[in-house]
């Protein structure tokens, strides 16, 4: 008992680190993401290739005035922020990242918490986020804030049905909520996966989620809640210093709650894609090794004077990865990791790469969207799924 | 353990839901019965229900009083001016109250007599696949009414809705 509130408290801690990391350098890749897409450099003054400047956005925030507007609905005003962050990182508390991992005597599971409702517990969760945003709309006391407030919570509503329709299809293939027995009933290589498995593989329910996750995180093509150029910042227009960080960590949580989601529920989780007899663990090396090539040759041929130091530096922490995902104790842990990381990563990139390409729909191109195609197109891939899981 | 989790949330529930009564303003009422929903979503799963729970959550916290939130926001509802309580309120209002709660009292007695103790963590029934199995065997009748009762109100919905545009 004792060392299960020991182990419990190490992982809600190793998991809060890195997802924090990780918030924080999201940030930095999207940037430079968007940024390459546009044909420009991005952030690249504060450490070499910009990488300290989360750091710096980080103690800028914390250290700005905190200014608290005189004709706010003060204890509304206070509490949206905190709804919407807390609401965003609880969600995370039950995403298995991988299986179970040995360490000394103890065996655990790289997961803080198995719900057996642990699909409906995130829906849950997130539906609960839409008031964070909605109250911080409100309790501004600003007209464009309370725009952006209703635009999103109607946009969340709306959303939120084909979402739940999509999520339905998969559950019916695997027949559990539990996450992690979700990602149990796909092993054993990419056919097995949700999103590609018979009797009805859930391609389409696949795209209609990412689309309404795309929504429900108001990211790009549907970012009408904050749309710049016609509501200043949308719903977090009054907010400054810590609680507007707060808002934008939420998103920035959310967007990789939905990526972890759509990874368990149509990719297979942390199943390679395929056999490891098939060389399925050499990809990681093969990966990081020619990353690490690339770098050490761009250092040999530099074209700046910085990139003689910091090139050949990344190529040797490049190779030493590599190097690493060949010891075989480790193996065993670090490669479900690696997959996970990959599908979910490769979905976040989509997040930052659509926002780079789409321009933003029309509000009412944004409602007839989702009420007139995409829920319809949703109760029939979930109709017909459910038929063929009961004919099979 | 599980009698501490339910005195708290308990509580909670019964500080917010006399809240929704107390504001003036709106949308602090509408804060407030989310609270109330919240917690009764946790007594729920202490009680092992927990796909009751999260419907709980989902659909009355999440979808009801946002939309509940939303058409405040839209109709843009200021504070409530309080007014002098009618006589009768001052008369009967509390003699009601001390009744109503007898009553109440009277017929859990008379329901469930005896030493019926609700034991947290006895209750097995409350998985999301208990739920389906017993919604679409024993009670498959009431169920599909209650979708044709919901179809007919989206329809009469729509048909309201169609006569304003015109």
């Amino acid at each position: 008992m004792d060392s299960f509130i020991v182990i419990s408290l190490i992982k809600v801690l190793v998991v809060f680190a890195v997802l924090m990391t990780t918030l924080a350098y999201l940030q930095w890749v999207e940037r430079k993401v968007i940024a390459h897409i546009q044909v420009r450099p991005g952030p690249y003054r504060v450490g070499p290739h910009g990488l300290l400047q989360p750091l710096a956005d980080v103690i800028k925030l914390i250290t700005k005035e905190d200014l608290l507007p005189s004709y706010v609905n003060k204890p509304l005003y206070l509490m949206a922020p905190f709804i919407s962050v807390s609401m965003a990182l609880l969600s995370i508390s039950v995403i298995p990242f991988g299986p179970t991992i040995q360490v000394g005597p103890y065996r655990t599971w790289m997961q803080l918490t198995d719900l057996n409702i642990g699909v409906i517990f995130i829906l849950a969760v997130s539906s609960l986020g839409v008031y964070g945003i909605a109250l911080a709309g409100w309790a501004s006391n600003n007209k464009y804030a309370l725009l952006g407030g209703l635009r999103s919570s109607a946009q969340m509503i709306s959303y939120e049905l084909p979402l739940s329709l999509a999520v339905a299809g998969p559950l019916l293939l695997s027949n559990t909520l539990s996450l992690r027995e979700l990602v149990g009933t796909q092993a054993g290589g990419f056919w097995h996966w949700n999103v590609l498995r018979g009797p009805f593989p859930q391609i389409f329910s696949f795209l209609i989620f990412l689309i309404a996750a795309f929504a429900e995180t108001n990211r790009v093509p549907f970012d009408l809640p904050e749309a710049e150029n016609e509501l200043v910042a949308g719903f977090h227009t009054e907010y400054s210093s810590m609680k507007f960080a707060s808002f934008f960590m939420a998103e920035y949580a959310n967007m990789i709650t939905v990526s972890c989601m759509a990874t368990l529920l149509f990719l297979g989780g942390w199943n390679a894609p395929w056999p490891a007899e098939y060389g399925s663990s050499l990809v990681p090396v093969f990966l990081f090794a020619i990353a690490g090539v690339i770098a050490l040759y761009h250092g040999m041929n530099a074209a700046r004077k910085r990139d003689k130091y910091t090139f050949p530096a990344f190529g040797v922490i490049f190779l030493i990865i590599a190097g690493v995902f060949l010891l075989p104790f480790v193996q065993s842990w670090l490669m479900p990791l690696f997959w996970f990381c990959a599908k979910t990563g490769t979905i976040l990139f989509a997040f930052m790469w659509i926002r780079g390409t789409l321009p933003r729909f029309r509000y009412d191109q944004l409602m007839g969207f989702t009420w007139k195609f995409l829920f319809p197109v949703a109760m029939l891939n979930l109709l017909v799924t459910g038929f063929l899981v009961a004919w099979f | 353990m599980d009698v501490i989790l339910f005195l708290i949330f308990a509580i909670i529930a019964v500080v917010c839901a006399i809240n929704v009564v107390v504001q003036t303003h709106p949308i602090s009422s509408a804060i407030s019965l989310v609270g109330v929903m919240g917690s009764l979503a946790v007594l729920y799963l202490l009680l092992g229900a927990e796909f009751i729970a999260a419907a709980q959550v989902i659909v009355y916290a999440g979808a009801v009083m946002v939309l509940f939130v939303f058409v405040i926001m839209l109709l843009n509802a200021g504070a409530e001016v309080r007014k002098g309580r009618s006589l009768m309120v001052q008369l009967l209002g509390v003699p009601l109250l001390i009744v109503f709660l007898g009553l109440t009292a009277y017929f859990v007695r008379r329901l469930f007599p005896g030493d019926v103790t609700v034991h947290f963590g006895g209750f097995t029934g409350g998985t999301a696949q208990a739920i389906g199995r017993a919604l679409f065997t024993t009670y498959l009748l009431p169920f599909e009414i209650t979708s044709i009762l919901i179809l007919i109100a989206i329809v009469g919905a729509i048909v309201l809705a169609r006569k304003e545009l015109d």
